[in-house]
């Protein structure tokens, strides 16, 4: 836990060459969107959530669904990173017998709550997460990271009603905003415009932040905690393949991993 | 007390679930519109808090459900079956079934005895949906007492449940009550010259089936397969052995259901003369349930001659 913008920072950078290593020796995924949500990741994990990397199960513990589950390289550093298990389970990532799966699977890896891959499901799961919370009377948070491109599906929507219907200002969303999907840009895609008036007219309280500004990151989830009465949503605006030169806004390192020279380079970048 | 002999099994599911809860704090029921017919609306008189609607949303209530179950409660998620079955099937997957998620999916008005709503409301592929899912216990109860002990089961076993109930009235089996046990088929009657293993409301015209052919001296045995999976191969074996014939009653298609399972079992172990009774590769039409299943061939009068069908191929005839 730190509030150390410069450690953050370092310790986002690691996570991103983390995140390259470990798909550059799997040989395949998705390097686009986990580099965007590195700073994301960071903010929560090492700053904002109350959470016990020895006590994975901890019923107090605020919860994190990476509904994006595609972008579980960044998740998994971060997991490993603050010893939820060893750092060198990343070398197995996507191997046959790992506990590191392709997209995260909540039966195998200590910390990751949720089993996604296919898109548009998470929020609904942390709804009831949320739910569980007021029922208890706990006051864990729940954060949900989701994609531009996710935001395509029904599902997502179909949450969007019910979470502040439920005035559950206990649900944090998170959009990664990096304006691709899988087939290009979301805003030839599918166009989701005018974004922020769709979730403020469905009720949510949004804020929009620079999602690669841990300073911004941080202050959007504190202040997220003094909303009452409906959820928030935050929409980070974020470069896909942040930080490296060559996959930044390229959707060829959506779901690519880079070769031999291409992660030297990365490495080096990212250095 | 309830009398769960008069009810439906969809009302029976309605009132024993309001009885549980009062017992344990972590049943949590979810609706998507529908609980007026499903009957949670019980609960939903008796627990405000714990009733969760969801409106017509049934992907987002399957996932909700899951996410309740991560943290502890036991969500018990309703709906008609075809939406419970085809609409969310990819969250049920990825929410409850490859998590092994505590989840209970009570579905209502299954098969094609809903009647007059027609095809777009009959399931008839909720079964082999479900059974086709890794970790999930399947369950069609006969009647409302068996029911009651099958919503019992769900509640106190870890896992995901798939529970399929109907919207009519079904005739009283267990009136001296029913001591399900999940996994394991439950012999009715018994007999030496063919096995009937029905499920469902099929179970009541099996028995009927069977005591009109012992007044001809056929003697049968009844097996009520109420659970679908984990099947009860045993019983299907010794049934092979002691019989040597069996025919199969379901209301739902033949492909991946009751026929498809027992077919699969005896042909790997056992192979005995089989004809099974179901709904071959077709969707049905609006009527009366009773029209409807004469139509589909699923009266104790089609039982009957498949029995004595069955028994002429045992006897080489
Ligand atoms: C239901 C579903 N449909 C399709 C896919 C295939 N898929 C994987 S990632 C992706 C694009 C996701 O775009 P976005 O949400 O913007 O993610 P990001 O840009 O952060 O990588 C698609 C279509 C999927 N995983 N799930
Ligand atoms: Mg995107």
């Amino acid at each position: 836990m730190t509030d150390n913008i410069n450690d953050l920072e370092s310790t986002a950078r690691k996570l991103r060459r983390d995140v390259i290593t470990m798909i550059s020796k799997a040989g395949s995924g998705h390097p686009g969107g986990s580099l965007s949500a590195a700073d994301i990741v960071t903010a929560l994990y090492f700053s904002i959530m109350r959470h016990d990397p020895k006590n994975p199960h901890w019923p107090d513990r605020d919860r994190f669904i990476l509904s994006k589950g595609h972008a579980a390289p960044i998740l998994y550093a971060a997991l490993a990173e603050c010893g939820y298990f060893p750092l060198d389970w990343l070398d197995t990532l996507r191997k046959t017998g790992t506990c590191l799966q392709g997209h995260t699977d909540s039966t195998l890896t200590p910390g990751v709550d949720v089993s996604a891959g296919s898109l548009g499901q998470g929020l609904s799961v942390g709804i009831g997460m949320a739910l569980a919370a007021k029922l208890d009377r706990k006051d864990y948070r729940t954060y949900v990271l989701l994609g531009d491109g996710e935001c395509d599906e029904g599902q997502v929507w179909e949450a969007a009603m019910f979470a502040p219907n439920y005035k559950l200002d206990n649900l944090i969303a998170i959009v990664d905003f990096n304006g691709l999907q899988l087939d290009g840009a979301t805003k030839d895609i599918m166009n989701l415009e005018p974004f922020v008036t769709k979730w403020r007219s469905f009720n949510w309280e949004v804020m929009e932040i620079n999602g690669h500004d841990i300073t911004q990151i941080i202050e959007a989830l504190n202040s997220a905690r003094k909303i009452t009465a409906k959820p928030v949503v935050i929409v980070a605006h974020t470069v896909k393949g942040k930080g490296v030169s060559f996959m930044e806004n390229n959707v060829d390192f959506h779901g690519k991993a880079p070769n031999k020279a291409e992660t030297e380079l990365a490495l080096k970048e990212l250095a | 007390m309830t009398n769960y002999s008069e009810l439906s099994t969809r009302e029976a599911f309605g009132k024993v679930l309001t009885e549980l809860a009062a017992a344990d704090n972590r049943i949590i029921v979810l609706d998507a519109d529908v609980s007026r017919s499903t009957m949670t609306k019980y609960f939903a008189q008796a627990y405000p808090d714990r009733f969760i609607e969801c409106g017509l949303a049934e992907q987002n209530m399957i996932s909700i459900a899951a996410g309740l179950a991560s943290c502890g409660k036991i969500p018990i998620a309703s709906t008609f079956a075809v939406f419970a079955s085809s609409r969310c099937f990819d969250q049920v997957r990825m929410c409850i079934a490859q998590p092994h998620s505590n989840v209970k999916v009570v579905a209502t008005h299954g098969g094609i005895t809903v009647g007059e709503d027609g095809s777009s409301h009959q399931a008839i592929e909720d079964i082999s949906l479900y059974c086709s899912l890794p970790h999930f216990n399947v369950v069609v109860p006969s009647d409302a007492i068996e029911t009651v002990e099958v919503i019992k089961t769900a509640i106190s076993t870890e896992g995901p449940f798939y529970i399929r109930l109907g919207r009519s009235k079904t005739p009283v089996l267990y009136p001296g009550g029913c001591a399900f046990k999940l996994g394991q088929g439950d012999k009715l009657r018994d007999g030496k010259d063919c096995t009937i293993i029905a499920t469902g409301i099929m179970v009541s015209m099996a028995v009927q089936a069977a005591d009109s052919l012992s007044k001809s001296g056929i003697q049968c045995r009844v097996l009520n397969m109420s659970t679908l999976k984990p099947i009860d191969q045993k019983s299907i074996l010794d049934a092979a052995s002691d019989t040597g014939a069996i025919v199969t009653a379901e209301e739902h298609l033949l492909h991946g259901g009751l026929a498809s399972m027992v077919a699969q079992i005896i042909s790997c172990n056992k192979p005995v003369p089989l004809a099974s009774l179901g709904i071959n590769d077709t969707y049905c039409k609006s009527g009366k349930p009773e029209e409807l299943l004469e139509m589909q061939g699923l009266t104790a009068g089609d039982i009957v001659e498949a029995v004595k069908g069955v028994i002429k191929r045992k006897k080489g005839l």
